[in-house]
């Protein structure tokens, strides 16, 4: 098969790249090493949408960052992803750290963020009532805001779907042949054939790099580990709650989602294995205690679960974005860590605009940014449901209790361009099984629905492809 | 818009029992609504025996015990819907529920009896560390696997927590071919019925780790291994006491919670112990005209129990349509020292007759003495050799000791060693 650019790795980055490319008449490929989109760095993070005062000024963490922020409400609202555009507050617990703030806004408006303001202690209690009463001042910015990336991811994928570009799962490359006009790219099963690579493989870029001879990079996997509280917690806070910045990261955050819950962390510790998303009991409660710093009513008993993420870190701590040094047709975006999710639009468009100049390739025509808002009968009123279910019965039998799921909504996210071949895919898709009972009671209804529409045998299905698979052989 | 007398939200054998009694007391217009595909509720994956011995005298499958119920609903001509899902209970006791067939129900009742049952535990709400591999599912679902689809969700299993749906399925999954290697539990007892002890993990040479916890998940897609741990008095870990176990599967049994979602959306107030409503002694919720029986008012061990309650609630629903329950003084019940929870939390002083208190005891006791005392004042005294949180004790207050109590009385039981 002959492509014009193939983007290895289906996150956020290069499933909106992928879309950006459809802008174009470029025949674009998207190949995904896992068994669906969003599952790697994507999965699982802050779901922040940064205002951009943390990077350094003139870095493309500082550039990208701000001009995707800027991006991300438009980029939403044609994808029908949810934004929240809330506004952060770093929280300052002593008089050093509220020179930090100074810094940090200092820095800010270096970069172009708009609107940052220093509030005192009052400004910030009367905001956040339930904010620690230790601290003393924070720095607000009124451009970030929350959204969730695999949701982002799901959305931009399918909208590059429907634009013409062909997505290609559980298609891990491990070659790449140059001929010097045209790549072959290669899973060892399959090949594909293609002019342009982009590398947006997050912590294996520097791997995939090195396939083209390109040593250049070298990613520290950094993990970071989260705990979700139950939608009870959600409203505990209104904004983004940041603690002072350390040579780690941006430290515990405390924010509501997009659905609904309250998310607590990241830790950060730098890792070897760029598979272990395992979660530890010490990082967990360190996470608890640092996360009760600012907001001191958050309570374990309303955990619903707990999730580890692996950044992509470079030693030089910016992205590194553009033609690779060994190919002039090898793009690499490497070290999409944060602030990756927030730059994740202008990224795309900065590595399409690149491609379609070195080509010289025209608009598409045909291009349609939109991608339909999914049926979400949980937010209906009851006279939609009646119409809704008037047309399609399946809207009428609720799947997963705990979120109000219907069948009809399960069966649009398993046919849905690039849509979901394993229960977790149907779970981002959906949030069937993100509920209380955490798929409990519904998750055997997903997975006869998987195997009905995918035509195999309830033994076939995972829960997040490879081995992972569910049941075992039939019962004596 | 349609309209009943009694609508019954759940259609296991709480729903089923409540509408048998409601229309024996002469209340005929009585719908059930069920979400899943038949009446019965978890009954139909209970495939093993032990049900019916309080109620029947006779030992019973859960699908047998259910099919009693299911018939007289039938033979009564009890209407009811399956595949129905409640979604709201409005101020005015109105249910919108919604199903393949009818769509968007609105359904105007007189009185709603909540009988929507519980559900387990996951473990996000144990903060287990460890990998999110496949193979970590609670021991209900484990259950739904292999009784109702067929299917062998593990071969080398682990169970974490003893309560009784782990117990049994340690024995399902050992007759099914698969290797139970241990059943750890966190308290230094079992929170499972002694019964299921021994005729499912001591018959089957299962070995019951007290004071154990799951303390790490190992595997990348698939579980691998569990390392579990001994946890002091505090339900810590204990250093050094680390023991990885190999196993494809992991099942957890560590709890129950009931599914109040739609009792707490209407604003009904909940007991902070049991999860579910407070009620009276006909389990009548403080939302006028709205009663709850069953595992969505306080978990139960015995089904048979279940049904009693439940039999409560019906009567006590059909009394409030015909115009022949009325609020008036209460006094309220209150578990002190080892009493966990006392149901009703309620009772209404103009009852008629003797009204039956059930509680739960916090840890294990032996020789000891059940109190009921009233404003201080000790009025019942009785002996139990045993006492255990997995096993609901009961006592019962005769109707003249009811009329000599007056508005705002404190009943307490109390359990001395």
């Amino acid at each position: 098969m002959m492509f014009d650019v193939a983007v290895i790795g289906a996150g956020v980055v290069g499933a909106l790249t992928a879309r950006e490319l459809t802008k174009f008449n470029l025949k674009v490929a998207l190949l995904e090493k896992c068994n669906d989109v969003a599952m790697g760095t994507t999965k699982a993070n802050s779901a922040i949408v940064h205002a951009g005062f943390d990077a350094v000024p003139g870095s493309l963490k500082a550039k990208l960052n701000v001009k995707g922020t800027a991006m991300m409400p438009e980029t939403c609202r044609e994808l029908h992803v949810p934004f929240k555009n809330i506004g952060s507050l770093v929280l300052a617990f002593c008089e050093k750290e509220t020179e930090t703030l100074k810094e940090l806004r200092e820095k800010g408006i270096k970069n172009g963020v708009p609107g940052l303001e220093i509030y005192d202690s009052d400004k910030l209690h009367s905001t956040e009532p339930n904010v620690s009463s230790e601290a003393v001042a924070a720095l607000w910015a009124p451009t970030a805001g929350i959204v969730c990336p695999y949701e982002l991811t799901i959305a931009a994928a399918e909208n590059a779907v429907k634009n013409g570009a062909e997505f290609f799962r559980n298609f891990a490359v491990s070659k790449i042949d140059w001929d010097g006009g045209e790549f072959t790219v290669s899973d060892g099963r399959k090949e594909i054939k293609t002019k342009y690579v982009v590398n947006a493989a997050g912590v294996y870029c520097d791997e995939i790099a090195a396939l083209i001879g390109d040593n250049s990079l070298s990613v520290i996997s950094r993990k970071g580990e989260y705990m979700l509280c139950d939608k009870s917690m959600g409203t505990l806070v209104s904004h983004v709650l940041f603690q002072c910045p350390t040579v780690m990261g941006k430290g515990v955050l405390v924010t509501p989602t997009v659905d609904g819950n309250l998310i607590l962390g990241p830790s950060a510790t730098d890792i070897e294995d760029k598979e272990n998303v395992a979660t530890t009991a010490e990082i967990l409660a360190l996470v608890l205690e640092k996360a009760r710093k600012s907001v001191p009513s958050v309570s374990t008993r309303e955990v619903i679960t707990s999730f580890a993420g692996l950044r992509a870190h470079l030693e030089c701590d910016d992205f590194i974005i553009g033609k690779s040094e060994k190919n002039s047709n090898f793009i690499n975006a490497a070290g999409i860590e944060s602030p990756g999710l927030s730059a994740s639009p202008a990224i795309a468009e900065m590595i399409a605009g690149l491609i379609a100049e070195d080509c010289g390739a025209a608009a598409n025509p045909e291009f349609c940014p939109v991608r339909e808002e999914p049926v979400r009968f949980r937010h209906m009123s009851n006279e939609e449901r009646k119409a809704l279910i008037a047309k399609n019965p399946a809207y009428g039998r609720i799947v997963c209790r705990c979120e109000t799921i219907t069948e009809g909504e399960i069966l649009d996210a398993i046919h849905a361009p690039a849509g979901a071949r394993d229960v977790d895919g149907v779970k981002r898709r959906t949030r069937a099984g993100m509920g209380r009972c955490q798929g409990g009671f519904c998750g055997s209804k997903v997975v006869e629905l998987l195997a009905r529409e995918l035509g195999t045998d309830l033994n076939e299905i995972t829960k997040f492809g490879g081995d992972s698979k569910i049941l075992y052989e039939r019962t004596k | 818009m349609l309209n009943y007398d009694i609508v019954i939200i759940g259609g296991g054998p709480a729903g089923m029992a409540a509408a048998l009694r409601a229309k024996e007391c002469g209340v005929d217009s009585i719908l059930i609504l069920e979400r899943a595909e038949t009446l019965g509720g978890i009954l139909e994956q209970c495939i093993h025996t032990g049900f019916g011995l309080q109620y029947f005298g006779e030992e019973l499958s859960g699908p047998e015990y259910a099919s009693r119920f299911i018939d007289l609903v039938n033979k009564e001509k009890i209407e009811y819907k399956t595949d129905t899902m409640a979604l709201e209970i409005t101020q005015d006791n109105k249910v919108y529920a919604v199903n393949k067939k009818d769509g968007l129900l609105e359904i105007q009742a007189k009185a709603i009896i909540l009988a929507m049952g519980c559900r387990e535990r996951p473990r996000g709400a144990l903060n287990i560390a460890g990998t999110r591999a496949s193979g970590i599912m609670s021991a209900g679902t484990a259950q739904k696997y292999v009784n109702i689809d067929g299917y062998m969700p593990g071969k080398k299993v682990v169970i974490l927590g003893s309560g009784d749906i782990g117990l049994i399925m340690a024995r399902r999954m050992t007759l099914e071919g698969a290797k139970v290697e241990c059943v750890c539990e966190l308290m230094p007892y079992s929170s499972g019925l002694t019964r299921n002890i021994v005729q499912c993990l001591d018959d089957f040479g299962i070995p019951l780790y007290l004071s154990t916890t799951v303390i790490d998940i190992h595997g990348k897609d698939r579980v691998t291994g569990v390392t579990i741990a001994s946890v002091d008095e505090n339900r810590r870990p204990i250093p050094g006491t680390e023991r990885l176990i190999e196993c494809d599967t992991l099942l957890l049994s560590v709890g129950l919670i009931p599914e109040n979602e739609l009792t707490r959306a209407v604003g009904i107030g909940l007991d902070s112990v049991t999860n579910g409503a407070v009620v009276d002694e006909y389990r009548e919720t403080d939302h006028e005209g709205v009663f709850a029986c069953g595992n969505v008012l306080h978990v139960h061990d015995l089904v048979d129990f279940v049904t009693l309650e439940s039999q409560t609630a019906g009567e006590g629903a059909a009394k409030y349509v015909l115009g022949k329950k009325q609020k008036g003084a209460q006094v309220t019940t209150k578990g002190t020292g080892m009493v966990r929870y006392i149901v009703p939390q309620k009772i209404n002083l103009n009852n008629e007759g003797d009204v039956k208190l059930y509680f739960r005891v916090g840890n294990t006791a032996r020789n000891a003495t059940v109190k009921v005392k009233y404003g201080g004042e000790e009025i019942i005294s009785r002996k139990r050799p045993r006492l255990a949180p997995g096993e609901m004790e009961s006592v019962v207050i005769k109707n003249e000791m009811l009329k000599s109590f007056s508005d705002g009385g404190v009943l307490e039981i109390t359990v001395e060693v």
